[in-house]
Parts: C-alpha cells; sequence; structure tokens
C-alpha cells in the first residue's frame, strides 16, 4: 500500500524541524542537549531513508566480490555480507586479498557515514 | 539512588570536616552518564560559601565500580602533586546518600569544545600540551606500592578484553577486525616496572581556567599497565573535538606534548608506539560507543544518547582506518 504524501522522510523532517525551532527555543540544559541530539538521530534518519538503499546496493555488491566463492546463500543480505568478512578478516581467509578487503572496508565505512554524519568526511575528490 | 540527594545529609557529610553549616544550590551538573555529579555552596556559620562536588554512582549499582578506590586514589595523586581537586569525605552506608565522596569543586571549564574555541582560554591553549605531559610523567611517576589495588591491563590484555566485547555485542565491524590484527601485530614490549594509568587521561576530563590545567578528573578507570596508554589515548581523533589537526586533545603537538613528558621525567616515546596506543584507544572508542547503544537497546538505560552513539562508531572505524594506512 502507498502511503500518503507526507513521505517517511518527509514526516521525520516535520518532526526535526519541529524539535529543531520550537523545542530548543523553549528547553535550556539537558533537555536542550538532548533535543540537539534527537536532532541528529533525526537527520541520520532521513538519509537512511533518501540515500540508504542506493549504498545497501553497492556495499553488497562489492563484498560479494570479494568474498567470491567463500559466501553461501546470503548474498542478498549485506548484514550477512559484513558478518562473512569480518569472521574471514579475523581467521585470516582473505589474507591473500587484503588490499582489496581494506579498501571494500573503507568504502563501506565511508558509506555510513554518508548517513550517520557526512560532516565527518573529508571533501570527496571525485565530487 | 534516584532524585537529588537530600541536603541535609550532605551538609552532615561536610560538617564533620569544616564545621556547622548549610548545603545550598544544589544542583546536578550536566555529562558523566555513568556517575552522578551534583555541584553545592556550603554555608558555614560565618556565612562564608564554600563550592563542594559529590560525584556518586546513580541508580542501582551497575558492575563493580568502586567508589573508595578513586577517592583514595585522588588522595595518592594529590600527594604525588598531581593537580587533583582536594577530596573531602567518602560517603559511608549511614550518611544514606549512596556510594561517592565530596571533593571541592574547582573554578574552571570542563567542556572541550568551549576549552578549544573561548576566547577566555586563548593564552591557556598553547600550553596545554606540555601541561599535560607533565602531568602524566607525574601520574606515571607515582610509586604502585602507594596505590589502592587496582586491575592490571596491559597493552595485550586489552586487546582480548576488545575482541571478546565486539564478539559478545555480535555487530560485524570489519573496520575493528583489520585494527585487532593491526594491533596485534604490533605489541610493544610491556614495561620493565607496570604503572598507574589513570585510564582516562583526554580533553573533557580536564578542568581549564585562563591559566591552564587546574585539575585532572575522572579516575574510575585507572589500572597498572603501561603509561603510554594514557599518551595515546589524549590523542585519540575523538577527544580533539572537531580540531582534526591539532592531534593532542585539539589544542597542541605531539612534540610538545613528549618533549614536556620527557623533560619532567617520563620515558622517550618513539612515533610506532604512540600510534599503537592511539590505534588501540581509537578501538577501545568504539566498542564503548557500541556497549553504550546496547545499554540503551537492551533496556538498561533508556536514552536517545546512548541510541544515536552507536551510529557514531562508525567515526571511530574511519579514524582507526585512517591510523592503519599512516594516518593520525
Amino acid at each position: 500500500m502507498t502511503q500518503d504524501r507526507p513521505t517517511a522522510a518527509e514526516l521525520v523532517r516535520a518532526v526535526r524541524e519541529f524539535l529543531e525551532g520550537d523545542v530548543m527555543a523553549a528547553t535550556e540544559g539537558r533537555v536542550q542537549f538532548h533535543t540537539r541530539v534527537a536532532v541528529n538521530a533525526l537527520g541520520m534518519i532521513e538519509r537512511e531513508l533518501t540515500v540508504g538503499p542506493g549504498l545497501v546496493a553497492a556495499e553488497r555488491e562489492r563484498a560479494a566480490a570479494i568474498l567470491g566463492p567463500d559466501i553461501s546463500g546470503h548474498e542478498d543480505d549485506a548484514r550477512e555480507l559484513e558478518i562473512a568478512l569480518a569472521a574471514a578478516i579475523r581467521n585470516g581467509s582473505l589474507d591473500d586479498r587484503l588490499d582489496a578487503v581494506r579498501d571494500h572496508v573503507r568504502a563501506t565505512v565511508r558509506e555510513k557515514l554518508l548517513v550517520a554524519n557526512p560532516g565527518y568526511l573529508p571533501p570527496d575528490p571525485s565530487a | 539512588m534516584s532524585g537529588a540527594p537530600d541536603p541535609e545529609a550532605l551538609a552532615r557529610v561536610v560538617a564533620a570536616t569544616v564545621g556547622d553549616g548549610s548545603v545550598v544550590d544544589l544542583r546536578r551538573l550536566s555529562g558523566g552518564a555513568s556517575r552522578e555529579t551534583w555541584s553545592f555552596d556550603f554555608v558555614d556559620a560565618g556565612g562564608a560559601r564554600r563550592g563542594f562536588v559529590l560525584r556518586r554512582d546513580p541508580g542501582e549499582h551497575v558492575g563493580d565500580s568502586d567508589r573508595s578506590t578513586e577517592y583514595q586514589l585522588i588522595r595518592v595523586a594529590a600527594a604525588a602533586g598531581v593537580a587533583v581537586p582536594r577530596v573531602l569525605a567518602l560517603l559511608r552506608p549511614e550518611d544514606g546518600l549512596g556510594r561517592g565522596f565530596v571533593m571541592d569543586r574547582i573554578e574552571g571549564e570542563t567542556i572541550p569544545r568551549r576549552i578549544l574555541r573561548d576566547d577566555a582560554y586563548a593564552e591557556a591553549r598553547p600550553r596545554l600540551a606540555a601541561q599535560c605531559g607533565e602531568i602524566a610523567a607525574r601520574i606515571h611517576a607515582i610509586a604502585p606500592s602507594s596505590l589502592p589495588a587496582l586491575p592490571g591491563l596491559d597493552a595485550a590484555a586489552q586487546i582480548d578484553q576488545y575482541r571478546t566485547l565486539i564478539d559478545t555485542f555480535g555487530e560485524p565491524h570489519p573496520a575493528f577486525e583489520l585494527g585487532l590484527r593491526w594491533l596485534a601485530e604490533r605489541v610493544p614490549p610491556p614495561p620493565a616496572r607496570p604503572e598507574l594509568v589513570h585510564g582516562d587521561f583526554r580533553n573533557g576530563n580536564f578542568i581549564v581556567g585562563p591559566d591552564g590545567i587546574r585539575a585532572v578528573l575522572d579516575w574510575e578507570l585507572a589500572h597498572v599497565g603501561d603509561p603510554i596508554e594514557d599518551l595515546g589515548w589524549l590523542c585519540v581523533k575523538s577527544w580533539r573535538f572537531g580540531v582534526a589537526d591539532r592531534l593532542v586533545g585539539g589544542f597542541g603537538s605531539v612534540p610538545e606534548l613528549l618533549a614536556a613528558y620527557e623533560g619532567a621525567g617520563g620515558r622517550t616515546v618513539d612515533e610506532a608506539t604512540l600510534r599503537f596506543w592511539v590505534g588501540l584507544g581509537t578501538l577501545k572508542w568504539g566498542v564503548i560507543c557500541i556497549g553504550q547503544a546496547f545499554t540503551h537497546l537492551n533496556g538498561l538505560v533508556r536514552s536517545v544518547e546512548l541510541a544515536t552513539l552507536g551510529r557514531r562508531v562508525a567515526e571511530t572505524e574511519w579514524d582507526l582506518l585512517q591510523i592503519l594506512d599512516g594516518g593520525w
């Protein structure tokens, strides 16, 4: 079923703007601090709803390429792939392609930051 | 303990040391998710006011934290010339105030972003890295025989500890696995004689005035081990609070820190050793962030602040990968 507008991202944004405006202005101290934290959390949700799906697909594709035949049955689940990757790094079975693994892990962390805190990343030289 | 401490009970604790008086302006200080910190003034019979801080365990006791160890440690540190608040009294069960202690309130700033940005500290900032080096050397020179019983925690034990914790959470973090491998290959030789490690020596745990560092706080993570851990932790990027190019706490440089450390009797630290400890510290903060998120997710303490820390883990993964790649 398609929901009416606002979309989930638009609804989250509306709540975020309310907190950022009215609630921040009406609070102080700990409550204001937690309001700022909540505003940041809603920003994460907005970004996850909008750019998240594309990032997950890219991650899945890269991880499957590195893990190759080592993966069995969880090609469709990015989380399962990350679990397999973490285990393979630990047990040394990817030591013959550690450079590729590091590149992938760096790219994945970058994608997480694009949702969690894009401001943390250095400017993208390719952008 | 829940709610504010009873001012009359608090007044009795202080009066036992400084004479009769009353507690006024009792308020909870922000910060310190794991400890309650309360500020109050004590007005004596002659009307003179003095500022104090009560530090105590919140809510139901979680883990085996021990305020009396921290209290004793601060006394030992003070005797060794380390800048710390003077501790006044350790709470006893009959005080009815929970577990904790009362110490002098030292005026100054602890909020890192203010220390790094406010004009009031402009003259202090260039001196802070060297002060950290001097203070760290003094802490590390404290004779282990004078210390209360503290856990021993060297580099190898910490790597094992964080690997185990990561497994407990069950969240995959390939960057941390790369980091654990990198660290395990680079464990520095343990010091000939384990020394006191403050354990949380960083921007945020210093009271800073326009004259510089006035006191070192938060001794609850102290242990014996490799003292260079303190210097590495001080340089972890999360503790630079946005001033990433000043490696030491966002206020100074590594050469300033190490020169002052050596000058005050600390040992010579090479770059590879410091890099190891910055890497381990970065991993540690990442694991703590996961743990804080699970403190919320498991329902132990529901908090939007703790919840969002789970999403800050990626920052520490990013930082750790930078260190593995030769950056800071």
